[in-house]
């Protein structure tokens, strides 16, 4: 099969690495060959992070280039906008609508745009976008966005309930399990 | 059983494997998580030192005492380690000894781009370069039994991508070889000049035999291709872009040792091919090795030696068409890295700033301080250049000079290479002033112990180095601690210490807003009633206030009620309910 790619974005400290871990996990087990590519360090302190996700039968770059994305996974409205270079024409943009502001925002020398999502779904995508943090608030705790956003996922890939439920278990605390599984739960169905 | 591992790890489980007891590393990204890593087996000795000097001559200790040893660092480290580096190459080891360094082409996280491969080259050493986690593994193992049949310390090269990037590897058992003994052996180990000058022959001998090795092996190989008007030689990260950009067109030689290089295999790999091509970050390292060679090769003409390589240059440059996605027409503000909420460091800062001092700084979270809005930093070198940095500025400068300058250093910086500059200031006697932002932990590189904190890299609790003991120790008198939170008091200090004529320190401590045994407060309230929009609070870059429709607001979820902003706020519209 011809290699897959996700490009998981957001803002560092929002739980991006954890998601892409999960879905490596995943993927793994399916028996594809996967590579997880992260960068660590300094742009964690709040700063735009990038994780790549690939997976097929024999995978060589760490990284997804400009074009190559099957799908934009983004934790916040910003980011996606700002790697839409890196979609396949006709890919993907889950978005959780959520806004949080750079420093230069914050500091009053730049402005965040205005109606993103609207001017992301007039490019060449298809556009999802959802409200995960208040989803994540409703199923327990606003720090499930990574998990809303999974189960958002997946709605669009063709892996089973039992193979998620499994890499989930995997990758969060024993304590958390049935909130993180219900935040899954609701970012699938909403 | 096969497993994704991030391409760290990977070192670290093939040290496992490969019998390994002792590591000893100074943390660093993208190196860190090989340390952290190896922590996590019972059998291996894992230990943090002050530096990456320190780090390599404990390695090269336990080798000599009969165990298999490393040592991690990331590749400004290999700078400080350089000194035993050139030496180790004449001493060669006794059990196994592995340097693994990691680059960081494109500087996520790095102040400068070098090309750790000159070292290879420069201090004679054999370097194993994987491309990915799986050889990682395989090439930890190998250079275990290559250390001790060639008797040499060899390096393994990572950089970002294999360090950071996860893929499958399959996982052995762990052998333990033959324990050896320590034998005394001057003329192996003693390098002075009667012993080195016969021992710098061998090395050159050695180097030849490695070459004789870097003919035959399986990890410098041809890839055949179905196209030979191109033959590509690469390495690293830099194979897996030519094989996702290329697939089997060209034939491929890839390089698992990168130093020393065959020449024989290159020579024969040029023939078979029209045109020779080297794919290669940072330097022309390898074509550079070719053109000794004779051969006629392209490289820089077509791949920078500046930042990344990627799957779609190599596509470029090699006559592929690459597709790009669409950019959104708008203007996307930047995201950089900031200051956490509640980090203790911006308030002190912000405090600079307001004294408009001259600010020397040095490595770690609080290089963000030269950013703005704070825009509090003047200098960023090295680890330790802000304190050995300011002896220098006062010394060259007037008295009133000295009277507006400071130098910044993070606790584990200070410990790293920051205690000598302040040896010096007091043996010399420069009236400078040393500010110590103390919070308890290695910061930047993902909460790391030191000897500062009072535990060690396995978590267990040993013994703390106390800053206020050391600095009187080395000949400073004036010593005083601050809370940065509390910024009249911080203000006063700096002043005053800045007035006298003498040098002094003045350590800011309170521990890092992230540590999980930090409890806060509870965030800030805003009041939109008594907020009258005059920014005083964005002053500080705190990434938890901004301004919504001309009045500040505190977003809940970040902010940890440091109440630094209710400092600054003079109509008192930043506070928590009912006070304190």
């Amino acid at each position: 099969m011809e290699t897959k790619n996700i490009m998981i974005v957001g803002v560092g400290g929002q739980g991006t690495l954890l998601a892409s871990k999960l879905l490596g996990r995943l993927l793994l087990k399916k028996g594809f060959d996967v590579k997880v590519s992260e960068v660590h360090g300094m742009s964690q302190r709040g700063g735009s992070v990038v994780t790549y996700v690939r997976w097929g039968d024999r995978v060589c770059s760490p990284i997804i280039d400009k074009g190559q994305a099957d799908c934009i996974l983004s934790f916040e409205l910003l980011e996606a906008a700002r790697y839409t270079e890196y979609l396949k024409p006709g890919g993907r943009i889950i978005v959780n609508s959520q806004q949080i502001n750079p420093m230069p925002v914050i500091a009053g020398a730049a402005v965040y745009p205005e109606k993103l999502v609207e001017k992301l779904s007039a490019l060449d995508c298809k556009v999802d976008a959802l409200d995960a943090l208040s989803l994540a608030e409703k199923a327990g705790s606003s720090k499930a966005v990574n998990l809303v956003l999974m189960g958002r996922l997946a709605k669009h890939f063709d892996f089973t309930d039992e193979e998620w439920m499994d890499a989930i278990a995997q990758s969060v605390p024993p304590k958390f399990l049935k909130m993180n599984k219900k935040a899954f739960e609701a970012g699938r169905s909403a | 059983m096969k497993t994704l591992m991030l391409g760290n790890e990977a070192v670290a489980r093939g040290l496992y494997e490969a019998g390994c007891s002792f590591v000893s590393s100074y943390p660093g990204t993208p190196s860190t998580e090989i340390t952290e890593c190896a922590a996590k087996y019972e059998e291996v000795y894992a230990e943090w030192a002050p530096n990456e000097k320190v780090a390599l001559e404990a390695a090269l200790g336990a080798s000599l005492r009969g165990k298999r040893s490393f040592c991690a660092m990331k590749h400004v480290g290999l700078n400080v380690a350089a000194d035993p580096l050139f030496t180790i190459s004449y001493t060669g080891v006794n059990a196994g000894l592995i340097i693994g360094v990691a680059d960081d082409a494109g500087m996520h996280s790095s102040q400068n781009e070098q090309d750790s491969r000159h070292y290879a080259r420069a201090a004679k050493i054999p370097m194993l370069e994987p491309s990915d986690s799986a050889e990682a593994l395989a090439f930890a193992k190998l250079a275990y039994e290559l250390s001790e049949e060639y008797d040499t310390a060899v390096l393994m090269k990572m950089c970002t991508r294999v360090s950071h990037s996860q893929s499958v590897v399959e996982t052995g058992e762990r052998v333990l070889p033959e324990q050896k003994n320590y034998e005394k052996n001057p003329a192996k180990y003693i390098m002075m000049p009667a012993y080195a000058k016969k021992k710098h022959p061998l090395v050159e001998e050695r180097t030849k035999a490695l070459t004789a090795w870097a003919e035959k092996t399986e990890i410098n190989r041809v890839e055949q291709g179905l196209d030979h008007s191109t033959g590509i030689i690469t390495s690293s990260t830099c194979y897996q872009y030519v094989k996702e950009a290329l697939g089997d067109t060209y034939p491929v030689l890839k390089l698992g040792m990168i130093w020393p290089m065959p020449e024989t295999k290159i020579k024969d790999f040029a023939a078979s091919v029209d045109r020779l091509v080297v794919v290669e970050e940072l330097d022309s390292f390898i074509e550079t090795h070719c053109r000794n060679l004779g051969l006629t090769v392209v490289g820089k003409e077509l791949f920078t030696e500046i930042g990344e390589l990627s799957q779609n240059v190599v596509k470029e440059k090699l006559g592929g068409s690459v597709q790009t996605g669409a950019p959104l027409e708008e203007e996307i503000p930047a995201r950089p890295p900031v200051m956490c909420a509640g980090c203790p460091h911006r308030s002190l800062f912000y405090v600079l700033k307001k004294l408009k001092l001259t600010v020397l700084g040095d490595i770690g979270c609080y290089t963000l301080g030269a950013v703005a809005p704070l825009n509090a930093i003047d200098t960023t070198v090295c680890m330790g250049a802000s304190v050995s940095g300011l002896h220098g500025f006062v010394k060259a400068g007037d008295e009133e000079s000295a009277g507006r300058t400071v130098a910044v250093i993070g606790d584990s910086t200070f410990i790293h290479s920051g205690v000598t500059g302040l040896i010096n200031i007091a043996y010399n006697e420069s009236n400078s002033t040393v500010i110590i932002l103390d919070n308890s932990i290695t910061g930047m590189t993902g909460h790391q112990q030191n000897p500062t904190t009072g535990y060690n890299l396995k978590g267990d609790p040993c013994t703390k180095i106390d800053l206020e003991s050391l600095c009187h120790a080395v000949g400073i008198k004036r010593v005083r601690v601050v809370d940065p939170y509390d910024m009249d008091a911080c203000q006063s200090a700096i002043q005053e210490e800045l007035a006298v004529k003498e040098p002094s320190v003045i350590i800011s401590r309170r521990p890092c807003a992230l540590l999980k045994y930090v409890k806060h407060p509870g965030p800030i309230c805003s009041d939109p009633e008594k907020c009258k929009g005059c920014k005083a609070c964005m002053n500080i870059g705190c990434p938890a206030i901004s301004m919504v429709d001309g009045k500040a607001v505190i977003d809940e979820t970040l902010c940890v009620g440091c109440g630094v902003c209710e400092q600054l706020c003079k109509f008192g519209a930043l506070g928590t309910e009912g006070g304190r």
